[in-house]
This record gives structure tokens, C-alpha cells and sequence, in this order.
């Protein structure tokens, strides 16, 4: 995992190929100043990035030369561990699978971080500490930890602490287990800092991070008689300054915003965000395809980002009758779906970000691409995140789907695009234009060198 | 299971009514054309819904949401065709087939015990209780598929069609309660917590989880793009590809479905270990595929 270096090339390509399952990437999250980056993959582990600090400062604005280094701060492995192991429900004979489905970091408040993962049934909250400094000169015991014969202790010392290496640490904090029948699909951890939200697929459960045993249910949908079940939540997040307000989303495209001051349980909606459905476009497929995979609040708390298998939406909080903005992500792909809900790629699960000042929104798509929209002109661009078209610190140029009309070198037909390789997951920087783009088992950084700050990036001309 | 040809046969013969009985040759016969084909494809579209719902992962729950989908699907095409009056004929042509074709199930990836299951339900009408420890000696993980019927879809199914036809496939069976009560997940939960702790939660959740239908043990791999099935292979060798393309023809436009290539490791995986072998095998044949990449690659 983490970007990987140029491996050697030959007649071993199928090799190369070859991923280990446990490898592919996750999820991926920044934490709230961006300094620590978590991926989490289907193996159960997590490895964070910290970035480095810049020595030496340059002056904003000012163009970064293509290979210098460490201008503006890499980030590299800062701590690797084992959150989930893959378990067994006797039960019901069934695996549950150690698979890292997400992660989410608290705000900071002292020196040590915390991160909330979570797989299908536990989350767990992971304490990350550094350590640079160790006790020593013990009495009773010697620098290995050995208990020294008391006949050898001659005189009384004072346990100094000393600086040593620096280690990190991660410790398990808290285990809450047992909160979801059902496979748990998100995590948010409120503003007030001290709850947070699980969301299966038929449930939301809110917890105290301090208490483990017991949570509130606050979202039930399970019908009584589950023959009748048609719908099931996709996604739930907490707005990001209002601790009573929390989205989710459902499988059949309509969003729920639920107000807990309104009542404990909160299966009444305070808002229901849905599009009505053109009759003209319907179809056996229209139901799947406005299913939503991803919701997010923006930053400001003024916007929802949903994604669904083709478009991606912004709606505002104050109009529920349809999104404000749509975009097409693969519109080429809308002739195709009977094929791609052959082969289950109907169903795949793309992510979508903001960006740190709310003028951008990125999302994934096939063949290792991933798109940007350009909020203020409504401009796409699709850029790429592969390792054989991109070296460390090139430029990434912008990618096109030949859909008709005249076709330029460089173009990619429809047909031609790998269905396997999709960018699921992805992170953005709070603060900088820096993103985070998981792709199968590597994990791609990139950093917008012309504008680093907080206004949108320089898309150029490039549309699809 | 699913006897090629006859169904779509019945399903043609059952268009013509729709297409009505106009003098005038020529539109109607395409009209007539234009629905068969779209009959074609619907059915089509029925058969792998169907079958990606009954394709079920025995070491994993099946994700609730992509079956939740595909249920839908079947919903709305099984509304569509009994408005059409295809339904009942499909149900028909089906129920006359499946005492032939119960000897050629083994043509589909089926394991042992579900082939028993196949002759228990079928004819079965109403509620039948299971028994909590599984019948007939049953191994654990089948019981509790044994155990569940009529979990996720269609109760809308059952009053407008015969339970005999689709022999546990369309999860007939109303559900029925497993009253033994464990419920290990909802102890944790305190009198704060409003979600239900009725009993029998747990047990229903595999099945409901699982789609609840008659499940075909295969060995499909625990991967987000599963690829061809021999067996599946085998059942659709004889439709032509661009059946496949319901919405292109629904749309007048025309385009040749062509998926990217997959990764070798899939490949090699589906098409290792035999289709009647139990699919916990498919687990230790990856670690094998692990262990022997790992020497290739000398890592």
C-alpha cells in the first residue's frame, strides 16, 4: 500500500497485475487539519500518513519547480496497524469480514489523535500517541526490564526521562460491539464532540464515545414484515455545525434530513430531499441507478453532495423538491446498463468529496478515472490515476471519453475502459488543494502546485 | 431449473394478444416484432435478476442493499408482465416444466442439500415449520438456508400467481417466525435503545440477508465484480448477446456491450475448483492461489 514505486517492467505485467484482496484499499480520510491521512483496506488494517513539515518556507503563489523536493510537505507512513480481524458469527454460520468500511478522526484535543473505523458489525476507536521520550535508571529493574539482584543496587537513583526514538502508538480505546445486525455502512462523529453516528442498512445508532455498551437507535426503517422491505439506507452523516441535525440516504434516491430534537426516534423526517422521476428516461434500471452511494455535507453546512450511479447532486438544505446542481459523471455509460447489471458493476459504490472552500466536487468513475466539477462555470474535467501514465510529481493532464463528434489522439472509447478499475474512494485536503484517490491496492496523493490554498483548481479548458 | 427455450416460447405466444388483431399486415407484424423483442428482453432481464438473487455468497452475507435492487427489479417486472397477462402463462409453462427438468438441475450450480430442498417445497403452499435444527441432517450453514424462505421480496407475488410454479425460487413460502429467541446482538442493547429486540430477529436476518429465495450454492468468489459463471455460461450460451441490451433496444439505440478485462485474478478463480464443490473450498483454493502467486512473485 501507499504510492508505490515504479516496479520493474518486463514480460512479468500479469504479475504486476496481480493484486492480493487484502491489499485494495478501503477508504480513505483526512483528519481535521490534514496532517494525518488513514487508509483502510479489506484486510483490516489501517496505515496512516503524516505529512512532513516543510522546511523552509517559500512564499505562497509562487510555482513549485517539477522535482524539487519536499517543498510542500510529503506524506509518508507515519503508523501501520490491525483494526479488524475477520470473525465468525456462529450464529448464523456466516463471516463477517474484517474489511475497513470507514474511517473517521475526531477533532484533535490534546497531543494524541483518535480515529473511529468500523467494518461490517464493530467499530472501534484507536488512540494515537507518539512517544519520544522513555524513563530510565530504574532501582529494582536494569534498561532491559530485567529485575536486578538486590545485592548489586548500591545506591539510590531518580528515574529520568530521557529522549529517545520517536515511536507511535495505537491502542484500542473503546469497542463498540453489538450495536448492528445489519452491515454498517457509515460512521459520523458529531460536532459536539462527544457522539457519534453508526448507520447500517436498516438502522442508526447514535453512541457516547465513552460508552460502549449501550446506544440510542434514532433511525429504524426495518418494516415489521421484511418481505415488504424495498428500501434501505445507503449512507447517513451529521451536519457539520448542527449536533441535532443528521442526512441519510436511501437506495431508492431520496435524502432524510432528521432533526433529534424532534423526537428520539427519528424515522419522521424533518426534510425529504427527492427528484421527481422524468417518465420519459424510466426504465428497469432507473431505480438502481438513483440509488445513492455517497451523501456529504458541505463544509458550510449550506449543501448536500450525493452521488449516484451516474450523476452527482448538489441539493440545498432549503429546497427539497430537487438538487440545485447535477452533473454527469459517465453519462456514456447509460446505454450500457444492462451489461454493467450483468456483470454487478450497477451496484458499485462511488464516494464524493468537497472540496475545503465548497467550489469543487470530485467523485470516481472506471478505468482509474475520476472527475472534478467546477461549481462556479459547471465545467468537468476527468483526470486519471494510474501509475503507468503518471510518474511522481508529473503533471496530471486531463483525460476524455470519445463519445462522437471528432475524436482526438488520446481519447478513450467507451468500450475500451476497464470496469475494474474504479476509484471508490477518495479524500480532499480541508484546507489545501491536496486529494487523497484510492485505486484498487495504491493509494495516489496529488497536490495542486498553482493554487495550493483554498481557491478552486486550475481545471483548465478540458470538458467531457 | 430454468429449462431453456420453452419459457421464452410461451412468453412469444403470450405477446400476440397484446398486439391485437389489426388488418393491416404489415405495422402490426412489426409491432408485434418490436414487443417480442421487448418481451425477450424483459424475460431475459427476469432470468439473471432471478439468478443473481438465488446466487448467494455461503460464507458471507450477501449485501442487503444490491439484493433490495435486484428484488425491486424482479417486482417491477413481474407487475409489467401480469399486466400484460404474460405472467400467468410464464407461471404456467414453468410449473408443467419443472417435474422434467427437477433431473437436469444439476445443470445449474447446485449443492446437495438445496436439490433436497428443491423437492420439499415444491407444491408447498403456506406456512411449513422448519424445524430449528435443520432438516434431515443438514450441515449448520445450509440449515439456517433451509430455515429461510419468503424473507426479502414478493409478498406481492404469492396472491397473484401459484406457489407451485417457481419452487422456491420466489421465496413462496410466507415467513415464519423461529421462535428460539437468541438474541445475542440485542443484549447489549439497554431499554434506551428503540430498536426491536423480537426474537427470531437473528435467525430471519440470513435469510433475509441472504434474499430469503432458494439458494444455489456456488462458489462465487467474495468479489465486487464476479466473473461468468460456467454454469451461467451454460445457460445463456444459447441467447443471442444482444439480448443482453434491454435499454438499447428500448431506446432505438444500438451498441455492443463489451466489458473491460478482468483481473487475473478472478479468472483464475472462477474457473478452479469444480461447481459442486462446496464453496468453503473457494475460500483455501484463494489462499492456495495466495501461496502460489506469493513463490511466482518471490515475495
Amino acid at each position: 500500500m501507499g504510492e508505490d514505486t515504479e516496479s520493474s517492467k518486463g514480460n512479468h505485467s500479469f504479475l504486476r497485475d496481480y493484486v492480493t484482496e487484502a491489499d485494495v484499499i478501503s477508504t480513505v480520510e483526512f483528519n481535521h487539519t490534514g496532517d494525518l491521512l488513514a487508509t483502510g483496506d479489506k484486510g483490516g488494517r489501517v496505515v496512516v500518513f503524516q505529512r512532513e513539515t516543510v522546511v523552509g518556507h517559500k512564499p505562497k503563489g509562487e510555482l513549485d519547480q517539477v522535482g524539487e523536493t519536499g517543498e510542500s510537505g510529503e506524506y509518508n507512513v507515519y503508523s501501520t496497524f490491525q483494526s479488524h480481524e475477520p470473525d465468525f458469527d456462529y450464529l448464523k454460520s456466516l463471516e463477517i469480514e474484517e474489511k475497513i468500511n470507514k474511517i473517521r478522526w475526531l477533532p484533535q484535543q490534546n497531543a494524541a489523535h483518535f480515529l473511529l473505523s468500523t467494518n461490517d458489525k464493530t467499530i472501534k476507536l484507536w488512540k494515537v500517541s507518539e512517544r519520544d521520550k522513555q524513563p530510565e535508571g530504574y532501582n529494582l529493574k536494569d534498561e532491559e526490564g530485567r529485575v536486578k539482584d538486590i545485592s548489586t543496587v548500591t545506591s539510590l537513583q531518580v528515574p529520568v526521562l530521557r529522549p529517545t526514538d520517536l515511536m507511535v502508538e495505537v491502542r484500542p480505546r473503546r469497542v463498540f460491539s453489538n450495536g448492528h445486525t445489519y452491515h454498517v455502512n457509515s460512521i459520523s462523529v458529531n460536532s459536539d464532540g462527544e457522539t457519534y453516528l453508526s448507520a447500517d442498512d436498516l438502522r442508526i445508532n447514535m453512541w457516547h464515545l465513552g460508552i460502549t455498551d449501550r446506544s440510542f437507535n434514532i433511525v429504524d426503517i426495518k418494516p415489521a414484515n421484511m418481505e415488504e422491505l424495498t428500501e434501505v439506507i445507503t449512507a447517513a452523516e451529521f451536519h457539520p455545525h448542527h449536533c441535532h441535525l443528521f442526512v441519510y440516504s436511501s437506495s431508492k434516491g431520496s435524502l432524510r434530513l432528521c432533526d433529534m430534537r424532534a423526537s428520539a426516534l427519528c424515522d419522521r423526517h424533518t426534510k425529504l430531499f427527492e427528484e421527481p422521476e422524468d417518465p420519459g428516461s424510466r426504465s428497469f434500471f432507473s431505480e438502481i441507478v438513483s440509488s445513492v452511494s455517497d451523501v456529504k455535507f458541505s463544509h458550510n453546512g449550506r449543501y448536500l453532495l450525493t452521488r449516484d450511479y451516474l450523476t452527482a447532486k448538489v441539493w440545498d438544505l432549503h429546497m427539497e423538491k430537487g438538487p440545485v446542481e447535477t452533473y454527469q459523471v459517465h453519462d456514456y455509460l447509460r446505454t450500457k446498463l444492462c451489461s454493467l447489471y450483468e456483470n454487478d458493476c450497477i451496484f458499485d459504490k462511488f464516494e464524493c468529496v468537497w472540496n475545503s472552500s465548497d467550489s469543487v466536487i470530485m467523485t470516481g468513475a472506471y478505468n482509474s478515472f475520476f472527475r472534478m466539477f467546477d461549481r462556479e462555470t459547471g465545467r468537468g474535467v476527468t483526470l486519471e490515476a494510474w501509475r503507468e501514465t503518471s510518474k511522481p510529481r508529473a503533471v496530471l493532464r486531463t483525460r476524455r471519453i470519445y463519445t462522437g463528434g471528432k475524436r482526438r489522439r488520446g481519447d478513450v472509447g467507451v468500450d475500451s475502459l476497464d470496469f475494474t478499475k474504479k476509484i471508490l474512494h477518495m479524500a480532499w485536503h480541508p484546507e489545501e488543494n491536496i486529494i487523497a484517490i484510492a485505486s484498487t491496492n495504491n493509494l495516489y496523493i496529488f497536490q495542486d502546485r498553482v493554487s495550493p490554498d483554498t481557491q478552486g483548481p486550475d481545471l483548465g479548458s478540458d470538458t467531457i | 431449473m430454468f429449462p431453456k427455450g420453452t419459457k421464452r416460447k410461451f412468453s412469444d405466444s403470450g405477446d400476440e394478444p397484446a398486439a391485437g388483431g389489426e388488418d393491416v399486415n404489415q405495422p402490426s407484424s412489426v409491432a408485434v416484432r418490436m414487443l417480442s423483442s421487448y418481451s425477450l428482453q424483459r424475460q431475459s432481464l427476469l432470468d439473471m435478476s432471478l439468478i443473481k438473487l438465488q446466487l448467494c455468497h455461503m460464507l458471507v452475507e450477501p449485501n442487503l442493499c444490491r439484493s433490495v435492487l435486484i428484488a425491486n427489479t424482479v417486482r417491477q417486472i413481474q407487475e409489467e408482465m401480469t399486466q400484460d397477462g404474460t405472467w400467468q402463462i410464464m407461471t404456467q409453462a414453468l410449473s408443467a416444466a419443472n417435474a422434467a427438468a427437477q433431473c437436469s438441475a444439476d445443470r445449474l450450480v447446485a449443492t446437495e442439500v438445496l436439490c433436497r430442498q428443491t423437492e420439499a417445497t415444491q407444491g408447498e403452499q403456506v406456512l411449513k415449520p422448519f424445524p430449528a435444527v435443520g432438516s434431515e441432517g443438514c450441515p449448520a450453514e445450509e440449515e439456517v438456508v433451509v430455515e429461510g424462505e419468503g424473507g426479502v421480496t414478493m409478498s406481492t407475488v404469492s396472491p397473484q400467481a401459484p406457489t407451485s410454479y417457481l419452487p422456491g425460487t420466489f421465496g413462496m413460502d410466507p415467513c415464519w417466525e423461529e421462535e428460539n429467541g437468541e438474541d445475542e446482538e440485542e443484549d447489549e442493547d439497554s431499554e434506551e435503545c428503540g430498536s426491536g429486540s423480537e426474537e427470531g430477529d437473528s435467525d430471519r436476518l440470513v435469510e433475509d440477508s441472504r434474499t430469503a429465495e432458494q439458494v444455489f450454492g456456488t462458489f462465487e468468489i467474495k468479489n465486487p465484480a464476479p466473473s461468468p459463471d460456467p454454469a451461467l455460461e451454460e445457460l445463456f450460451s444459447d441467447v443471442d448477446a444482444s439480448y443482453y441490451d434491454l435499454d438499447t433496444v428500448l431506446t432505438g439505440m444500438q451498441s455492443a456491450p463489451k466489458m473491460g478485462p478482468y483481473d487475473l485474478l478472478e479468472s483464475l478463480s472462477s474457473h478452479g475448483p469444480s461447481p459442486l464443490s462446496s464453496s468453503t473450498s473457494c475460500r483455501s483454493d484463494l489462499n492456495e492461489l495466495d501461496h502460489i502467486m506469493e513463490i511466482i512473485v518471490g515475495s
